[in-house]
Protein backbone atom coordinates (compact mmCIF):
# COMPACT_ATOMS: atom_id res chain seq x y z
CA UNK A 1 0.00 0.00 0.00
CA UNK A 2 1.86 3.23 -1.03
CA UNK A 3 1.26 6.50 1.23
CA UNK A 4 -1.94 7.59 -0.58
CA UNK A 5 -4.12 5.03 0.04
CA UNK A 6 -3.05 4.87 3.54
CA UNK A 7 -3.84 8.51 3.48
CA UNK A 8 -7.26 7.90 1.94
CA UNK A 9 -7.92 4.97 4.45
CA UNK A 10 -6.68 7.09 7.26
CA UNK A 11 -9.76 9.10 6.42
CA UNK A 12 -12.30 6.73 5.72
CA UNK A 13 -11.81 5.63 9.40
CA UNK A 14 -12.18 8.64 10.82
CA UNK A 15 -14.93 9.82 8.85
CA UNK A 16 -16.85 6.17 10.11
CA UNK A 17 -16.09 6.57 13.76
CA UNK A 18 -17.74 10.10 13.48
CA UNK A 19 -20.64 9.14 11.55
CA UNK A 20 -21.06 6.15 14.50
CA UNK A 21 -20.84 8.78 17.07
CA UNK A 22 -23.10 11.16 15.32
CA UNK A 23 -25.55 8.43 15.48
CA UNK A 24 -25.34 8.10 19.04
CA UNK A 25 -25.63 11.58 18.93
CA UNK A 26 -28.65 12.36 17.28
CA UNK A 27 -30.90 9.20 18.00
CA UNK A 28 -32.38 10.75 21.33
CA UNK A 29 -33.22 13.34 19.18
CA UNK A 30 -34.44 11.67 16.34
CA UNK A 31 -36.27 9.75 19.07
CA UNK A 32 -38.09 12.38 20.22
CA UNK A 33 -38.78 13.95 16.96
CA UNK A 34 -40.42 10.59 15.84
CA UNK A 35 -42.65 10.17 19.03
CA UNK A 36 -44.09 13.57 18.44
CA UNK A 37 -45.84 12.60 15.10
CA UNK A 38 -47.06 8.85 16.57
CA UNK A 39 -50.51 8.62 17.76
CA UNK A 40 -51.01 8.33 21.50
CA UNK A 41 -51.54 4.65 20.61
CA UNK A 42 -48.24 3.84 19.53
CA UNK A 43 -46.58 5.72 22.39
CA UNK A 44 -45.76 2.52 24.09
CA UNK A 45 -46.10 -0.43 21.10
CA UNK A 46 -43.91 -2.82 21.13
CA UNK A 47 -41.20 -2.95 19.42
CA UNK A 48 -40.65 0.98 19.68
CA UNK A 49 -40.09 1.85 16.21
CA UNK A 50 -37.99 4.14 14.73
CA UNK A 51 -40.01 5.09 11.88
CA UNK A 52 -43.68 5.24 12.69
CA UNK A 53 -46.20 3.42 10.49
CA UNK A 54 -48.68 6.12 11.07
CA UNK A 55 -47.88 9.83 10.98
CA UNK A 56 -50.21 12.36 12.54
CA UNK A 57 -49.92 16.19 13.54
CA UNK A 58 -52.41 15.67 16.12
CA UNK A 59 -49.82 15.92 19.45
CA UNK A 60 -48.92 19.64 17.43
CA UNK A 61 -52.16 20.48 17.40
CA UNK A 62 -53.45 19.62 20.81
CA UNK A 63 -49.98 21.21 22.62
CA UNK A 64 -50.20 24.16 20.77
CA UNK A 65 -53.60 24.91 21.24
CA UNK A 66 -53.27 23.78 24.69
CA UNK A 67 -52.59 25.83 27.93
CA UNK A 68 -51.77 29.39 26.62
CA UNK A 69 -48.94 28.10 24.59
CA UNK A 70 -48.47 31.07 22.56
CA UNK A 71 -48.31 32.80 25.67
CA UNK A 72 -45.34 31.18 27.26
CA UNK A 73 -43.66 31.27 23.88
CA UNK A 74 -44.02 35.06 24.00
CA UNK A 75 -42.76 35.47 27.74
CA UNK A 76 -39.63 33.25 27.01
CA UNK A 77 -38.53 35.33 23.73
CA UNK A 78 -38.91 38.80 25.33
CA UNK A 79 -37.31 37.87 28.71
CA UNK A 80 -34.44 36.01 26.40
CA UNK A 81 -34.05 38.44 24.23
CA UNK A 82 -33.48 41.64 27.25
CA UNK A 83 -31.44 39.48 29.38
CA UNK A 84 -29.28 38.83 26.17
CA UNK A 85 -29.10 41.93 24.89
CA UNK A 86 -28.92 43.73 28.42
CA UNK A 87 -25.77 41.14 29.19
CA UNK A 88 -23.93 42.05 25.77
CA UNK A 89 -24.20 45.23 27.25
CA UNK A 90 -23.52 45.36 30.75
CA UNK A 91 -20.60 42.82 30.30
CA UNK A 92 -19.04 44.43 27.48
CA UNK A 93 -18.67 47.44 29.00
CA UNK A 94 -17.23 45.68 32.32
CA UNK A 95 -14.72 43.70 30.13
CA UNK A 96 -13.94 47.19 28.43
CA UNK A 97 -12.88 48.50 31.71
CA UNK A 98 -10.93 45.56 32.96
CA UNK A 99 -9.41 45.18 29.05
CA UNK A 100 -8.10 49.22 28.56
CA UNK A 101 -8.77 51.07 31.41
CA UNK A 102 -6.43 51.93 34.24
CA UNK A 103 -7.06 52.92 37.71
CA UNK A 104 -5.80 51.20 41.70
CA UNK A 105 -7.96 48.69 42.42
CA UNK A 106 -9.11 47.42 39.47
CA UNK A 107 -7.29 44.03 39.66
CA UNK A 108 -9.69 43.31 42.89
CA UNK A 109 -13.03 44.68 41.40
CA UNK A 110 -12.06 42.07 38.79
CA UNK A 111 -11.68 38.99 41.14
CA UNK A 112 -14.72 39.91 42.75
CA UNK A 113 -16.66 39.59 40.00
CA UNK A 114 -15.04 36.41 39.28
CA UNK A 115 -16.71 34.93 42.43
CA UNK A 116 -19.89 35.09 40.36
CA UNK A 117 -18.29 31.91 38.11
CA UNK A 118 -17.75 29.99 41.30
CA UNK A 119 -21.04 30.30 42.93
CA UNK A 120 -23.88 27.90 42.32
CA UNK A 121 -26.69 30.01 40.96
CA UNK A 122 -29.27 27.72 42.83
CA UNK A 123 -27.65 28.71 46.22
CA UNK A 124 -28.35 32.55 45.30
CA UNK A 125 -32.32 31.08 45.10
CA UNK A 126 -33.28 31.67 48.97
CA UNK A 127 -31.33 34.94 49.37
CA UNK A 128 -32.35 36.61 45.73
CA UNK A 129 -36.43 35.39 46.34
CA UNK A 130 -36.48 37.07 49.83
CA UNK A 131 -34.68 40.34 47.66
CA UNK A 132 -37.09 40.02 44.47
CA UNK A 133 -40.21 39.98 47.81
CA UNK A 134 -38.49 43.36 48.53
CA UNK A 135 -38.47 44.86 45.03
CA UNK A 136 -41.73 43.25 43.72
CA UNK A 137 -39.79 41.67 41.36
CA UNK A 138 -41.92 38.39 41.02
CA UNK A 139 -42.03 39.17 37.40
CA UNK A 140 -40.11 39.02 33.89
CA UNK A 141 -38.65 41.95 35.11
CA UNK A 142 -37.22 39.64 38.05
CA UNK A 143 -36.37 36.84 35.45
CA UNK A 144 -34.42 39.48 33.24
CA UNK A 145 -32.20 41.07 35.85
CA UNK A 146 -31.31 37.83 37.74
CA UNK A 147 -30.38 35.92 34.67
CA UNK A 148 -28.22 39.15 33.06
CA UNK A 149 -26.57 39.37 37.11
CA UNK A 150 -26.17 35.44 36.56
CA UNK A 151 -24.06 35.78 33.13
CA UNK A 152 -21.76 38.95 34.17
CA UNK A 153 -19.10 37.28 35.55
CA UNK A 154 -18.42 34.66 32.90
CA UNK A 155 -19.27 36.57 29.34
CA UNK A 156 -16.91 39.88 31.14
CA UNK A 157 -14.43 37.07 31.94
CA UNK A 158 -14.71 36.10 27.68
CA UNK A 159 -15.20 39.28 26.56
CA UNK A 160 -12.13 40.72 28.66
CA UNK A 161 -9.81 37.95 26.51
CA UNK A 162 -11.56 39.60 23.58
CA UNK A 163 -11.21 43.43 23.63
CA UNK A 164 -7.58 42.27 25.09
CA UNK A 165 -6.56 41.42 21.50
CA UNK A 166 -7.80 44.45 19.34
CA UNK A 167 -4.76 46.53 18.12
CA UNK A 168 -4.09 49.27 20.22
CA UNK A 169 -2.85 51.59 17.63
CA UNK A 170 -6.29 51.87 16.80
CA UNK A 171 -7.59 53.68 19.78
CA UNK A 172 -4.41 56.06 19.34
CA UNK A 173 -6.16 57.26 16.47
CA UNK A 174 -9.08 57.76 17.85
CA UNK A 175 -7.56 59.41 21.21
CA UNK A 176 -5.77 61.77 19.00
CA UNK A 177 -8.53 62.68 16.57
CA UNK A 178 -10.51 63.65 20.15
CA UNK A 179 -12.35 60.81 20.95
CA UNK A 180 -13.07 59.99 24.56
CA UNK A 181 -13.65 56.05 26.19
CA UNK A 182 -16.72 55.66 24.72
CA UNK A 183 -16.07 56.63 21.17
CA UNK A 184 -12.96 53.93 21.47
CA UNK A 185 -15.43 51.79 23.36
CA UNK A 186 -18.58 52.03 20.97
CA UNK A 187 -16.84 52.65 17.50
CA UNK A 188 -14.06 50.86 18.05
CA UNK A 189 -14.02 47.92 20.05
CA UNK A 190 -17.30 46.20 19.68
CA UNK A 191 -17.51 46.12 16.13
CA UNK A 192 -13.93 44.31 16.24
CA UNK A 193 -15.34 41.54 18.83
CA UNK A 194 -17.62 40.28 16.90
CA UNK A 195 -16.97 36.53 17.32
CA UNK A 196 -16.47 37.03 20.73
CA UNK A 197 -19.72 38.85 20.95
CA UNK A 198 -21.32 35.78 18.63
CA UNK A 199 -20.26 33.30 21.79
CA UNK A 200 -21.63 35.58 24.34
CA UNK A 201 -24.97 35.88 22.48
CA UNK A 202 -25.26 31.90 22.00
CA UNK A 203 -24.44 31.41 25.88
CA UNK A 204 -26.15 33.90 27.26
CA UNK A 205 -29.44 33.34 24.75
CA UNK A 206 -29.50 29.46 25.50
CA UNK A 207 -29.10 29.92 29.25
CA UNK A 208 -32.30 32.76 29.73
CA UNK A 209 -34.63 30.12 27.02
CA UNK A 210 -34.27 27.35 29.47
CA UNK A 211 -33.47 28.26 33.00
CA UNK A 212 -35.72 26.45 35.36
CA UNK A 213 -34.93 26.76 38.82
CA UNK A 214 -35.58 30.60 39.32
CA UNK A 215 -38.16 30.70 37.26
CA UNK A 216 -40.17 28.18 38.67
CA UNK A 217 -39.58 29.84 42.46
CA UNK A 218 -39.75 33.21 41.25
CA UNK A 219 -43.33 33.49 38.84
CA UNK A 220 -46.30 32.49 40.61
CA UNK A 221 -48.97 33.91 38.02
CA UNK A 222 -49.53 31.58 35.19
CA UNK A 223 -50.10 34.13 32.47
CA UNK A 224 -46.20 34.72 33.16
CA UNK A 225 -44.94 31.32 33.01
CA UNK A 226 -41.53 30.81 30.26
CA UNK A 227 -41.73 27.47 28.57
CA UNK A 228 -39.34 25.58 30.64
CA UNK A 229 -42.01 25.35 33.92
CA UNK A 230 -44.59 25.02 31.54
CA UNK A 231 -43.07 22.45 29.89
CA UNK A 232 -42.37 20.90 33.22
CA UNK A 233 -45.78 21.10 34.30
CA UNK A 234 -47.22 20.02 31.45
CA UNK A 235 -45.65 16.52 31.10
CA UNK A 236 -46.36 16.02 35.50
CA UNK A 237 -50.19 16.83 34.24
CA UNK A 238 -50.58 14.62 31.20
CA UNK A 239 -47.76 12.22 32.39
CA UNK A 240 -48.31 9.23 29.04
CA UNK A 241 -48.96 12.23 26.60
CA UNK A 242 -45.30 11.74 25.37
CA UNK A 243 -46.23 13.01 21.63
CA UNK A 244 -47.53 15.86 22.98
CA UNK A 245 -44.54 16.69 25.44
CA UNK A 246 -42.33 16.51 22.85
CA UNK A 247 -44.43 18.27 20.22
CA UNK A 248 -44.17 21.17 22.60
CA UNK A 249 -40.50 20.88 23.10
CA UNK A 250 -39.45 20.49 19.55
CA UNK A 251 -41.30 23.79 19.13
CA UNK A 252 -39.51 25.52 21.89
CA UNK A 253 -36.20 24.12 20.39
CA UNK A 254 -36.37 26.26 17.47
CA UNK A 255 -35.83 29.58 18.39
CA UNK A 256 -32.46 28.33 19.88
CA UNK A 257 -31.68 26.47 16.89
CA UNK A 258 -31.90 29.71 14.79
CA UNK A 259 -29.94 31.89 17.40
CA UNK A 260 -27.51 28.87 17.00
CA UNK A 261 -27.21 28.75 13.31
CA UNK A 262 -26.94 32.07 12.82
CA UNK A 263 -24.17 32.94 15.36
CA UNK A 264 -21.97 29.20 15.41
CA UNK A 265 -20.48 31.11 11.93
CA UNK A 266 -18.27 32.72 14.38
CA UNK A 267 -18.11 29.95 17.03
CA UNK A 268 -14.91 28.41 17.40
CA UNK A 269 -13.50 31.50 15.92
CA UNK A 270 -14.82 33.18 18.56
CA UNK A 271 -13.76 30.78 21.41
CA UNK A 272 -10.33 31.27 20.71
CA UNK A 273 -10.41 34.75 20.63
CA UNK A 274 -11.82 34.41 24.30
CA UNK A 275 -8.59 33.10 25.44
CA UNK A 276 -9.43 30.44 26.64
CA UNK A 277 -7.22 29.04 24.00
CA UNK A 278 -4.13 27.15 25.16
CA UNK B 1 -4.99 54.06 27.18
CA UNK B 2 -1.12 54.58 27.09
CA UNK B 3 -1.97 58.44 27.05
CA UNK B 4 1.23 59.31 29.17
CA UNK B 5 -0.59 62.83 30.24
CA UNK B 6 -3.13 60.58 32.13
CA UNK B 7 -2.24 58.00 34.54
CA UNK B 8 -5.78 56.92 35.89
CA UNK B 9 -9.51 56.52 33.96
CA UNK B 10 -11.03 56.50 37.20
CA UNK B 11 -14.00 58.54 36.24
CA UNK B 12 -14.82 56.73 32.71
CA UNK B 13 -14.50 53.43 34.60
CA UNK B 14 -16.62 54.15 37.42
CA UNK B 15 -19.19 55.18 34.72
CA UNK B 16 -18.80 51.61 32.68
CA UNK B 17 -18.59 49.69 35.77
CA UNK B 18 -21.72 51.10 37.17
CA UNK B 19 -24.26 49.15 35.61
CA UNK B 20 -22.40 45.82 36.53
CA UNK B 21 -21.75 46.78 39.51
CA UNK B 22 -25.36 47.41 40.69
CA UNK B 23 -26.79 44.18 39.64
CA UNK B 24 -24.18 42.62 40.87
CA UNK B 25 -24.49 44.14 44.24
CA UNK B 26 -28.33 43.88 44.22
CA UNK B 27 -28.58 39.93 43.01
CA UNK B 28 -25.18 38.37 43.68
CA UNK B 29 -22.78 39.89 46.66
CA UNK B 30 -26.17 40.72 48.48
CA UNK B 31 -28.10 37.67 48.42
CA UNK B 32 -25.20 35.67 48.87
CA UNK B 33 -23.67 37.70 52.39
CA UNK B 34 -27.71 37.60 53.42
CA UNK B 35 -27.59 34.12 53.09
CA UNK B 36 -24.65 33.28 55.01
CA UNK B 37 -26.95 35.46 57.74
CA UNK B 38 -29.66 33.18 57.00
CA UNK B 39 -27.86 29.60 57.68
CA UNK B 40 -27.18 30.79 61.04
CA UNK B 41 -30.82 30.95 61.85
CA UNK B 42 -33.86 28.92 61.95
CA UNK B 43 -35.41 31.43 59.24
CA UNK B 44 -38.86 32.87 59.70
CA UNK B 45 -40.14 33.64 56.20
CA UNK B 46 -42.60 35.61 56.99
CA UNK B 47 -41.53 37.21 60.01
CA UNK B 48 -38.23 37.70 59.47
CA UNK B 49 -37.37 39.46 62.91
CA UNK B 50 -38.81 36.36 64.50
CA UNK B 51 -36.08 33.94 63.47
CA UNK B 52 -34.43 32.44 66.21
CA UNK B 53 -30.03 32.34 66.41
CA UNK B 54 -28.71 28.45 66.09
CA UNK B 55 -25.18 29.29 65.25
CA UNK B 56 -23.79 26.00 63.49
CA UNK B 57 -26.73 24.02 64.16
CA UNK B 58 -28.09 24.13 60.22
CA UNK B 59 -24.70 23.28 59.81
CA UNK B 60 -24.15 20.20 62.28
CA UNK B 61 -27.84 19.31 61.09
CA UNK B 62 -26.46 19.08 57.73
CA UNK B 63 -23.05 17.02 58.04
CA UNK B 64 -25.07 14.54 60.40
CA UNK B 65 -28.29 13.95 58.46
CA UNK B 66 -27.83 10.45 56.31
CA UNK B 67 -30.00 11.93 53.41
CA UNK B 68 -27.46 15.13 52.87
CA UNK B 69 -24.52 12.16 53.19
CA UNK B 70 -26.35 10.44 50.73
CA UNK B 71 -27.02 13.43 48.32
CA UNK B 72 -23.35 14.06 48.71
CA UNK B 73 -22.56 10.65 47.62
CA UNK B 74 -24.83 10.59 44.40
CA UNK B 75 -23.12 14.40 43.61
CA UNK B 76 -19.49 13.34 43.97
CA UNK B 77 -20.01 10.06 42.01
CA UNK B 78 -21.89 12.38 39.19
CA UNK B 79 -19.56 14.58 39.11
CA UNK B 80 -16.39 12.07 38.90
CA UNK B 81 -17.64 9.96 36.27
CA UNK B 82 -19.37 12.44 33.74
CA UNK B 83 -16.44 15.02 34.03
CA UNK B 84 -13.86 12.58 32.93
CA UNK B 85 -16.25 10.76 30.38
CA UNK B 86 -16.79 13.83 28.40
CA UNK B 87 -12.82 15.16 28.98
CA UNK B 88 -11.74 11.86 27.11
CA UNK B 89 -15.05 11.75 24.57
CA UNK B 90 -14.41 15.43 24.21
CA UNK B 91 -10.78 15.06 23.11
CA UNK B 92 -11.49 12.65 20.68
CA UNK B 93 -14.31 14.31 18.89
CA UNK B 94 -12.25 17.35 18.57
CA UNK B 95 -9.13 15.79 17.88
CA UNK B 96 -11.16 14.17 14.49
CA UNK B 97 -12.78 17.42 13.86
CA UNK B 98 -9.76 19.17 13.54
CA UNK B 99 -8.89 17.40 10.45
CA UNK B 100 -9.23 18.53 6.74
CA UNK B 101 -12.38 15.92 6.69
CA UNK B 102 -15.57 16.62 4.30
CA UNK B 103 -18.31 17.56 5.60
CA UNK B 104 -16.59 18.95 8.82
CA UNK B 105 -18.61 22.17 9.70
CA UNK B 106 -21.90 19.72 9.34
CA UNK B 107 -20.13 17.26 12.10
CA UNK B 108 -19.63 20.50 14.36
CA UNK B 109 -23.13 21.62 14.27
CA UNK B 110 -24.41 17.99 15.00
CA UNK B 111 -22.11 17.13 17.73
CA UNK B 112 -23.29 20.52 19.33
CA UNK B 113 -26.94 20.09 18.64
CA UNK B 114 -27.85 18.11 22.13
CA UNK B 115 -25.72 21.17 23.56
CA UNK B 116 -28.22 23.92 22.85
CA UNK B 117 -31.33 21.53 23.97
CA UNK B 118 -32.75 22.73 26.89
CA UNK B 119 -32.09 20.69 30.50
CA UNK B 120 -35.96 20.17 30.75
CA UNK B 121 -36.47 19.04 27.58
CA UNK B 122 -34.10 16.65 27.49
CA UNK B 123 -34.44 14.69 31.05
CA UNK B 124 -38.14 14.32 29.86
CA UNK B 125 -36.83 12.46 26.79
CA UNK B 126 -34.50 10.61 28.82
CA UNK B 127 -37.03 9.99 31.17
CA UNK B 128 -39.33 8.69 28.33
CA UNK B 129 -36.51 6.57 26.56
CA UNK B 130 -35.39 4.72 30.19
CA UNK B 131 -39.39 4.31 30.46
CA UNK B 132 -39.49 0.52 32.59
CA UNK B 133 -42.21 -0.99 30.51
CA UNK B 134 -42.00 0.00 26.61
CA UNK B 135 -38.70 2.21 27.07
CA UNK B 136 -36.52 2.22 23.83
CA UNK B 137 -33.38 1.35 25.84
CA UNK B 138 -34.58 -1.43 27.69
CA UNK B 139 -36.08 -2.56 24.06
CA UNK B 140 -32.62 -2.27 22.82
CA UNK B 141 -30.97 -4.20 25.97
CA UNK B 142 -33.31 -6.71 25.86
CA UNK B 143 -34.74 -7.75 22.67
CA UNK B 144 -32.44 -6.39 20.52
CA UNK B 145 -28.39 -6.96 22.27
CA UNK B 146 -30.12 -9.44 24.34
CA UNK B 147 -27.67 -8.61 27.20
CA UNK B 148 -30.58 -8.17 29.88
CA UNK B 149 -33.02 -11.27 30.67
CA UNK B 150 -35.92 -8.46 31.42
CA UNK B 151 -36.97 -5.13 31.77
CA UNK B 152 -35.30 -2.76 34.14
CA UNK B 153 -37.06 -0.68 36.25
CA UNK B 154 -34.74 2.48 35.68
CA UNK B 155 -36.03 4.61 38.21
CA UNK B 156 -37.26 2.65 41.29
CA UNK B 157 -34.00 1.55 41.71
CA UNK B 158 -31.61 3.87 44.27
CA UNK B 159 -28.39 3.52 41.92
CA UNK B 160 -29.90 2.22 38.53
CA UNK B 161 -31.94 5.84 38.31
CA UNK B 162 -28.36 7.51 38.31
CA UNK B 163 -27.72 5.74 35.23
CA UNK B 164 -29.55 7.70 32.76
CA UNK B 165 -29.11 11.14 34.88
CA UNK B 166 -25.21 10.60 33.94
CA UNK B 167 -25.60 9.39 30.80
CA UNK B 168 -27.79 12.20 29.54
CA UNK B 169 -25.01 14.84 30.80
CA UNK B 170 -22.17 13.24 28.98
CA UNK B 171 -24.73 12.92 25.95
CA UNK B 172 -25.45 16.55 26.41
CA UNK B 173 -21.97 17.91 27.21
CA UNK B 174 -19.49 16.46 25.13
CA UNK B 175 -20.45 18.77 22.16
CA UNK B 176 -19.44 21.74 24.68
CA UNK B 177 -15.95 20.01 25.67
CA UNK B 178 -15.23 19.16 22.25
CA UNK B 179 -15.66 22.39 21.01
CA UNK B 180 -13.65 24.04 23.59
CA UNK B 181 -10.84 21.66 22.95
CA UNK B 182 -11.23 22.83 19.07
CA UNK B 183 -10.32 26.12 20.00
CA UNK B 184 -7.33 24.57 21.82
CA UNK B 185 -6.06 23.05 19.35
CA UNK B 186 -6.06 25.69 16.86
CA UNK B 187 -4.16 27.83 18.46
CA UNK B 188 -1.35 25.51 18.59
CA UNK B 189 1.02 26.53 15.78
CA UNK B 190 1.25 24.40 12.41
CA UNK B 191 4.87 24.84 12.75
CA UNK B 192 5.10 22.72 15.91
CA UNK B 193 4.27 20.21 13.89
CA UNK B 194 5.74 20.41 10.53
CA UNK B 195 9.12 20.35 12.59
CA UNK B 196 8.26 16.96 14.39
CA UNK B 197 7.25 15.49 11.08
CA UNK B 198 10.52 16.54 9.80
CA UNK B 199 12.63 14.95 12.84
CA UNK B 200 10.24 11.61 11.77
CA UNK B 201 7.46 11.59 15.10
CA UNK B 202 4.63 9.45 14.71
CA UNK B 203 0.99 10.66 15.02
CA UNK B 204 1.17 9.39 18.91
CA UNK B 205 4.34 10.74 19.64
CA UNK B 206 3.23 14.17 18.41
CA UNK B 207 -0.02 13.74 20.22
CA UNK B 208 2.01 13.15 22.82
CA UNK B 209 4.84 15.76 23.31
CA UNK B 210 2.75 18.45 21.65
CA UNK B 211 -0.63 18.31 21.72
CA UNK B 212 -1.55 17.26 24.74
CA UNK B 213 1.39 19.54 27.34
CA UNK B 214 -0.23 22.49 25.05
CA UNK B 215 -3.69 21.65 25.85
CA UNK B 216 -3.06 22.08 29.48
CA UNK B 217 -4.36 25.34 29.94
CA UNK B 218 -7.54 24.32 27.93
CA UNK B 219 -8.53 20.52 29.65
CA UNK B 220 -7.97 23.00 33.27
CA UNK B 221 -10.50 25.55 32.08
CA UNK B 222 -12.69 23.14 31.06
CA UNK B 223 -12.04 20.58 34.72
CA UNK B 224 -12.84 24.07 36.72
CA UNK B 225 -16.29 24.44 34.99
CA UNK B 226 -17.03 20.98 34.18
CA UNK B 227 -16.61 20.44 37.91
CA UNK B 228 -18.88 23.19 38.67
CA UNK B 229 -21.51 22.43 36.64
CA UNK B 230 -21.56 18.61 38.30
CA UNK B 231 -21.83 19.77 41.87
CA UNK B 232 -24.61 21.99 41.40
CA UNK B 233 -26.53 18.97 38.68
CA UNK B 234 -30.54 20.09 39.45
CA UNK B 235 -32.58 20.21 36.88
CA UNK B 236 -31.74 16.43 35.51
CA UNK B 237 -32.20 14.63 39.23
CA UNK B 238 -35.21 16.81 40.15
CA UNK B 239 -36.96 16.06 37.11
CA UNK B 240 -35.69 12.24 36.52
CA UNK B 241 -36.45 11.75 40.63
CA UNK B 242 -38.81 13.76 41.38
CA UNK B 243 -37.02 15.22 43.92
CA UNK B 244 -35.06 12.18 45.70
CA UNK B 245 -37.45 9.23 44.89
CA UNK B 246 -37.33 6.84 45.96
CA UNK B 247 -36.77 7.46 49.49
CA UNK B 248 -35.04 10.47 49.33
CA UNK B 249 -31.69 8.03 48.11
CA UNK B 250 -31.37 9.87 44.94
CA UNK B 251 -30.95 13.76 45.68
CA UNK B 252 -28.39 15.64 44.86
CA UNK B 253 -27.02 18.05 47.02
CA UNK B 254 -29.29 20.92 45.15
CA UNK B 255 -32.45 19.12 44.90
CA UNK B 256 -32.44 18.58 48.84
CA UNK B 257 -31.57 22.28 49.11
CA UNK B 258 -34.37 23.28 47.08
CA UNK B 259 -36.89 20.77 48.85
CA UNK B 260 -35.42 21.47 52.50
CA UNK B 261 -36.02 25.26 51.53
CA UNK B 262 -39.53 25.33 49.39
CA UNK B 263 -41.17 22.27 50.32
CA UNK B 264 -40.34 22.19 54.23
CA UNK B 265 -39.50 26.15 54.16
CA UNK B 266 -36.29 25.26 56.10
CA UNK B 267 -34.93 28.51 54.37
CA UNK B 268 -32.10 28.48 57.33
CA UNK B 269 -31.24 24.82 56.86
CA UNK B 270 -31.62 25.12 52.70
CA UNK B 271 -28.86 28.35 53.27
CA UNK B 272 -26.70 25.98 55.23
CA UNK B 273 -26.66 23.16 52.79
CA UNK B 274 -25.43 25.80 49.60
CA UNK B 275 -22.83 27.72 51.86
CA UNK B 276 -21.40 23.97 52.38
CA UNK B 277 -21.63 23.10 48.27
CA UNK B 278 -20.27 26.68 47.51
CA UNK B 279 -17.10 25.98 50.21
CA UNK B 280 -16.71 22.79 48.53
CA UNK B 281 -16.56 24.00 45.10
CA UNK B 282 -14.39 27.09 46.03
CA UNK B 283 -11.96 24.80 47.62
CA UNK B 284 -11.95 22.41 45.02
CA UNK B 285 -11.63 25.44 42.07
CA UNK B 286 -8.54 26.41 43.76
CA UNK B 287 -6.73 23.08 44.03
CA UNK B 288 -7.65 22.69 40.50
CA UNK B 289 -5.72 26.38 39.81
CA UNK B 290 -2.92 25.66 41.65
CA UNK B 291 -2.51 22.50 39.51
CA UNK B 292 -2.67 24.89 36.69
CA UNK B 293 0.01 26.78 37.71
CA UNK B 294 2.09 24.02 38.66
CA UNK B 295 1.35 22.30 35.42
CA UNK B 296 2.43 25.42 33.92
CA UNK B 297 5.99 26.36 35.84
Amino acid sequence: MNRKTQKNFDKLFKLIILTLGLGLVLLPIWYMIITSFKPQTMIFELPPRLWPQIWTLKNYIAALGKDKFDLYFLNSAKVAIISTLLTVLVSSMLAFVFARLRFRGKETIFYIFLLGMMVPPVMLIIPQFIVAKWLNLFNHTGLILVYTTMNISMQTFLLRGVFENVPRDLEEAALIDGGGPWTIFWRIILPLSWPGISVVIINTFLYSWEEFAWANVAIKNSSQRTLPIAIALFQSEHLTEWGQVFAASLVALVPVLIIFIIFQRHFVQGISTTGLKG
Amino acid sequence: MRNKGRSSDLIPALIFLLPGLILFALFFLGPMLYSLQISFFEWKIVHPERSIFVGFGNYQHALSDPIFRRAVLNTLAYTAITVVIKLILGLCVALLLNQPLPGRTFFRVAYYLPVITSWVIVSLLFEYMFNGQAGLVNYILKDFLRIIPKDILWFADEYLTLVPIILLDIWKGIGWAAIIFLAGLQAIPAELYEAARVDGADSVTQLRYITWPLLGPTTVFLVVVLVIGGLNAYVPFQLMTNGGDPLDLTHSVLTLMYEATFGRLDFGYGAAISYLLTGFVFIVSLIELRLMKQQAA
